[in-house]
């Protein structure tokens, strides 16, 4: 087990606890227990564990840890105390929600959502921290303001009637109104001060404020009576929220900002390009640090969500475990056991090269590992992409009736960005995949602007990475772009990238696949011809010879050359071998001959030895019987020699 | 400028007009104040006052003080104070401040000459 660092908690801790919540019925005594502990340690790790605790997918035991992070916050007198809205995202931006017992100044176009976070925070005040609300509402009736909110699953009547709510509509008709000399407000403050009193609230909206700068025409009295009641909010110790239209070239229209000066969020909806997208800011928060920057938000049917709330820290975990890509081949080239868990995969190139084939096998070898994959695929419906994949015998038809593959086809221009980014956050946590691919990402260029999906992107693969999910992308080249340039200028988040690309030759177009890097392993730095087969994606080592590098049938042509070269050349081998053996043979033969021959000559030469020895022998004889005949005195000498005849 | 008390007083009595027109309504009218602040003790003098020269026998005047009738300015729809409401004759027509701007107020109750 790899140590766990000073300032995180185990995950096996984390999981272990979890366990026990999920399983006990004390669920909330032993997250409390959990979330005692934690916080008692190190001031890090306090602020980790909420974030792990969600990227280890427990959202019971973040939102514990981050109620109990909210408390001890508020306990310490160090620190401003703060009022925890319960809005998604927004208490993570404002380092723990609103200052507590200070008004809060909202301010932003029509339709930008201001009442509705003046809503969703006494909601969620109401029913997560038990801290009742009043709403003022000068613009719509409280049965008005209920209905527009059902659709949200707030329940207003409800609460209204457990006494966590109270909602009381002012209404100002100026044609109604004479004025007859010197007036104040304190009919407000006594509405106001009793709905507050009749429910104990801590909460209180003021939606929107400004209406009495229309109603009524004497803005010296107003003016001097605004700065009145701010001051008398405080001094109920009240959270307020008062919501302001936007004003040209000021926050407000009428200068409310003046007034509030504890806290001013700014909401923005923006149109470009068709797609709209909401916009938050905090402008300033007296006595907080907090995030500067324009977070995008949206409103759905579980209320607002400000994102991101993952991106603001890079401090996600690095695992080492590998896992397949799907094609052994591919997992050779890196190194042998594939992708690192929790990495970032982007496969680029250009169209119909094979990139949706490649993210499928991916997406196949996670589901044969028992792994769950999420596919998002913008290009191809599901039913599509199953014929096609079956079509290079990649059937992944089981996986999704298992339901470890789920399939979200859908359009990217349907929503924009940030909707698109908030409902695969959505599935994510839903589903609680394993593998995410989206195929192809190019296409939320489609849904906003290029630095947009860029940012998009970049949050995304950040929030897959904090929890540990590995993410397959796809994106397209278009012909004639670089290749090794990403439409979206993501590639340097991506920690490995695989690019294949057509290899033109021959009056053909093949397919190579190359690893443009790959972090922390040593990958090939070969390129491979890509094939789609009846067996799905195979990698082939392309030819390399004296004619350079060739792929498709100029590689067979070249290959069956090369074969044929052999062939001759081991048939003259042969041959010259026949020859020589019969040359030695003939030679042989000769020398035979020339050996029987010497054979001949010498038995001659034998023969004739011997015959001349018998004729001497015979001529001894003769002579000796010649002198014996004459008598001669020369007996006993030897005779003359005689010529010998050969 | 003056109200028109023979209008309302004729000799036939408060309710009863010798030309045969119709009757003119009783005034309701709710004055709702803070407290007795100098602001409001100037309003309820000034409409007192008023009412008893303009109004005389046809008129009741409520005075509500919010600080003990907390609940009471919510239905009324009270956000400025003081503020005079004629709840009859309609139409219903708000008065606010304190009541100095004797003109606007007899037009707005329909009683100047």
């Amino acid at each position: 087990m790899k140590p766990v660092p000073r300032n995180q908690i185990s995950r096996e801790k984390l999981r272990s606890l979890s366990a026990a919540c999920r399983s006990s019925a004390g669920k909330k005594r032993q997250m409390h227990r959990l979330a005692g502990q934690v916080l008692a340690g190190p001031e890090e790790l306090r602020a980790n564990s909420a974030e792990q605790a969600s990227a280890f997918r427990f959202p019971i035991l973040k939102e514990c840890l981050m109620t109990r992070a909210a408390a001890r916050l508020k306990a310490s007198p160090a620190s401003l105390p703060k009022c925890t809205t319960g809005i998604h995202g927004l208490d993570e931006i404002t380092g723990g929600g609103l200052p507590q017992g200070r008004p809060t100044l909202v301010c932003g176009g029509a339709g930008c959502g201001k009442t509705l976070l003046g809503i969703e925070f006494l909601v969620r005040g109401a029913t997560r921290h038990q801290e009742s609300g009043v709403f003022i509402a000068f613009e719509e009736t409280a049965e008005e303001l209920a209905q527009n909110v059902r659709s949200l699953g707030f329940d207003l009547d409800d609460l209204i009637e457990k006494k966590m709510l109270a909602v009381d509509y002012v209404h100002i008709e100026r044609s109604e109104i004479e004025e007859t000399g010197d007036y104040d407000l304190e009919g407000l403050f006594i509405r106001l001060g009793y709905a507050i009193d009749s429910i104990g609230a801590k909460r209180v909206v003021l939606d929107s404020l400004e209406t009495l700068f229309s109603g009524l025409a004497n803005v010296a009295i107003l003016r001097a009576e605004m700065r009145r009641l701010f001051r008398w909010l405080k001094e109920k110790g009240v959270t307020a929220i008062i919501t302001a239209e936007r004003g040209n070239g000021s926050l407000t229209r009428h200068g409310l900002e003046e007034y509030v000066s504890d806290c001013v969020l700014l909401l923005d909806h923006r149109v470009e390009g068709q797609i709209s997208t909401r916009r938050l800011r905090i402008v300033k928060y007296r006595g907080s640090s907090h995030s500067t920057n324009e977070f995008p938000f949206l409103i759905d049917e579980g209320g607002i969500s400000v994102l991101p709330i993952t991106s603001i820290l890079l401090r996600h975990q690095a695992l080492s475990e590998r896992i397949s890509s799907g094609v052994p081949a591919l997992d050779a080239m890196l190194g042998g056991p594939g992708f690192f868990r929790g990495s970032s995969v982007l496969v680029s190139g250009t169209a119909g090269i094979g990139k949706t084939s490649l993210a499928c096998h991916a997406a196949n070898a996670c589901c044969h590992r028992g792994e769950r994959c999420l596919f998002f695929s913008f290009e191809e419906s599901e039913a599509q992409l199953l014929r096609n994949m079956r079509s290079i015998s990649l059937d992944l038809g089981p996986w999704v009736k298992q339901e470890s593959l789920r399939i979200h086809a859908g359009r990217p221009t349907t929503h924009g960005l940030e909707m698109h980014l908030a409902g695969i956050h959505k599935q994510v946590e839903a589903f609680q995949p394993d593998v995410v691919v989206v195929d192809p990402i190019t296409n939320f260029i489609s849904a906003g602007t290029a630095s947009e999906a860029s940012s998009m992107m970049m949050r995304l693969v950040d929030y897959l990475k904090t929890r540990e999910i590995t993410a397959v992308l796809t994106t397209l080249n278009h012909a004639g772009s670089p290749l090794e340039q990403t439409e979206l200028g993501i590639s340097s988040l991506i920690d490995t990238w695989l690019l294949l690309r057509d290899i033109e030759l021959n009056g053909e177009r093949n397919r190579g696949l190359y690893i443009i890097k790959s972090r922390g392993m040593a990958h090939s730095n070969q390129i491979r011809e890509f094939l789609l087969t009846d067996h799905g994606v195979q990698l082939t080592d392309v030819y390399l010879g004296p004619e350079g590098v060739l792929t498709g049938s100029a590689r067979l042509a070249q290959e069956a050359k090369a074969a044929a070269a052999e062939a001759q050349h081991q048939q003259n081998i042969e041959r010259k071998r026949r020859e020589l053996s019969l040359r030695q043979q003939s030679l042989e033969a000769q020398i035979a001959a020339l050996q029987s021959q010497v054979q001949i000559e010498r038995e001659e030469l034998e023969r004739d030895v011997a015959d001349e020895q018998e004729y001497a022998k015979l001529a001894e004889r003769s002579r000796n019987a010649m002198s014996q005949s004459r008598k001669s005195d020369l007996n006993g000498r030897p005779a003359a020699p005689r010529k010998v005849r050969k | 400028m003056r109200c028109n008390p023979a209008r309302t007083e004729g000799p036939g009595g408060a309710m009863e007009d010798p030309e045969g027109r119709p009757a003119p309504e009783r005034y309701v009218l709710r004055l709702y104040v803070a407290g007795l602040t100098p602001r409001s003790t100037r309003a309820i003098e000034r409409i007192r006052a008023l009412c008893e020269r303009c109004l005389a026998g046809r008129f009741d005047l409520t005075i509500i003080d919010l600080y003990l009738q907390p609940e009471a300015a919510r239905p009324a729809q009270v956000v400025v104070l003081p503020t005079l409401v004629k709840q009859a004759p309609s139409p219903k027509r708000l008065f606010i401040g304190d009541m100095t701007d004797e003109k606007k107020i007899l037009l707005g109750l329909n009683i100047a000459s």
